[in-house]
């Protein structure tokens, strides 16, 4: 398997603070890599540095050849081409839910409004979801308006999807609606990088394990091994784990 | 003294051209405040800071002078720009100065409202809309301003009532507005008390009807 995303000693401040230290890992070709921390240890920052969304001052970052850091990167295109679901939906709450399927597909991938419009209603099928088309996003749950985030950025036929936090401002009853449509997704073969405290997912899902903390990848290894032997983990890690999975 | 309306029947047609002339100069106004407003507004934003600084002083200069000082100056400043550009001596007319004076002065109060409408879309809606390839321009027309203007209508409008009086000002220029031509007639009927009295009726009418609709409006806007 090649990588889709390779990330080498990436560095990122704001100012004088170092939120992201020497980051260096990747995502292979159908690969299901989950990043879990601490909140503030860069965990967000990192996936979003992924797609350009924040900016690195030192290292890497190359996703299907392209360096994301390059002034010469069209960016907008490389975006088109990775997907991403955000903690808070970002559904645009002015169109409808047609409407926010089809929008990028029409402006930015130059696709007809028909096409667009057909290829929103399938994939809102396929989150469960066709019945609310003609609705707009307040009119749906949290846990309907992040399937249609996830439809939108399918949409694109993205060759990557990318998860920040897409449960943790979700109501616990709607977290599962959500986890399962991202499961189908991985066993169909999507590549995807997921921040998540989801250890349940990251356990039946994932291939590989992240953890970071302070900025820092700590851990980077097999689902197995990371939640298998966790005596041969950081103290770190062990420490995260023990007070996340006594819940 | 006896107050004699009856006279104010007969000057009506007259009245309403000045009245239509008023609102054309609003409508005119109005839009081209706006347009000027936002990209007063994008320029404030962006992250150039000589296109945000010469932003910022223009909002600053522009109220920081009397609207009827910029309505002067535009009646002599335009034509003589005109004629330098042109070669030749181009009279433009008052109303095309007035025109040009509103809309520059309009869009400075326009663009801190389109700036605050802007600021109140939260940064995840720029980063979706990034996020699905849009680029800066795309994300602005598709995502940010649609849902900004939809939250800054009421007090665009409320702006937009406070210009539908200050076109009264245009008398300094000699446009014949609504208010203009009713001072006017009441001069040559010698009635002026009357015409005055009734073209303050009109104004109020006018004004506090939209502001009450604006109100209304608002109200539906918050849900």
């Amino acid at each position: 398997m090649s990588a889709m995303i390779s990330i080498n000693n990436v560095s990122k401040w704001y100012g004088d603070f170092q939120v992201l230290t020497d980051c260096t890992t990747g995502v292979k070709k159908g690969e299901v890599v989950v990043v879990c921390g601490p909140s503030g240890s860069g965990k967000s920052t990192l996936i979003k540095c992924v797609n350009a969304l924040e900016p690195f001052q030192k290292g890497e970052i190359i996703v299907d050849g392209i360096a994301v850091g390059d002034p010469k990167t069209d960016l907008p295109k490389l975006r088109s081409r990775v997907g991403m679901v955000f903690q808070h939906f970002e559904l645009f709450p002015h169109l409808s839910i047609t409407e926010n399927l089809a929008i990028a597909q029409v402006k930015v991938l130059g696709r007809s409004q028909d096409e667009a419009r057909e290829k929103g209603l399938k994939l809102l099928d396929r989150v469960g979801l066709k019945a609310h088309a003609h609705k707009f996003p307040g009119q749906l749950s949290g846990g309907q308006q992040q399937r249609v985030a996830i439809a939108r950025a399918l949409a694109m036929d993205p060759i990557a999807m990318l998860f920040d936090e897409p449960t943790s401002a979700l109501d616990p009853e709607m977290i599962n609606e959500v986890l399962d449509v991202m499961t189908e997704l991985a066993q169909e073969g999507m590549t995807m990088m997921c921040v998540t405290h989801e250890m349940g997912f990251a356990r039946r899902v994932a291939h590989r394990v992240i953890f970071m903390d302070q900025g820092a990848i700590v851990e980077d290894c097999d689902k197995d091994a990371f939640f298998g032997d966790i005596n041969a983990r950081s103290e770190r890690a062990r420490q995260f784990l023990s007070k996340i999975l006594q819940h | 003294m006896a107050l004699d309306f009856s006279q104010i029947i007969p000057a009506l047609p007259g009245l309403a051209d000045g009245m239509l002339l008023t609102l054309k100069l609003l409508v005119m106004a109005v839009g081209g405040g706006v347009v000027l407003g936002t990209l007063l507004a994008l320029a404030r934003l962006s992250d150039n800071l000589l296109l945000s600084r010469l932003a910022k002083w223009y909002v600053n200069y522009f109220r920081s002078i009397p609207l009827l000082l910029v309505i002067s100056w535009f009646y002599l400043v335009v034509p003589m720009v005109l004629s330098w550009i042109t070669g030749d001596l181009t009279p433009v007319g008052a109303f095309t100065s007035c025109l040009v004076a509103f809309v520059m002065f309009e869009a400075a109060y326009f663009s801190e409202i389109v700036r605050a409408g802007i600021q109140s879309i939260s940064r995840g809606q720029i980063n979706a809309a990034y996020a699905l390839g849009m680029t800066y321009s795309q994300a602005m027309r598709l995502v940010i301003l649609p849902q900004a203007f939809r939250k800054m209508m009421p007090l665009l409008l409320q702006q937009s009532i406070i210009l539908f009086q200050d076109t009264s000002l245009v008398y300094a220029v000699g446009l014949m507005d609504f208010l203009n031509t009713a001072r006017s007639k009441g001069d040559v009927v010698g009635l002026p008390h009357e015409f005055l009295l009734f073209a303050g009726a009109v104004y109020f009418v006018i004004s506090f009807g939209a502001s009450q609709w604006v109100k209304r409006l608002q109200k539906r806007f918050a849900v």
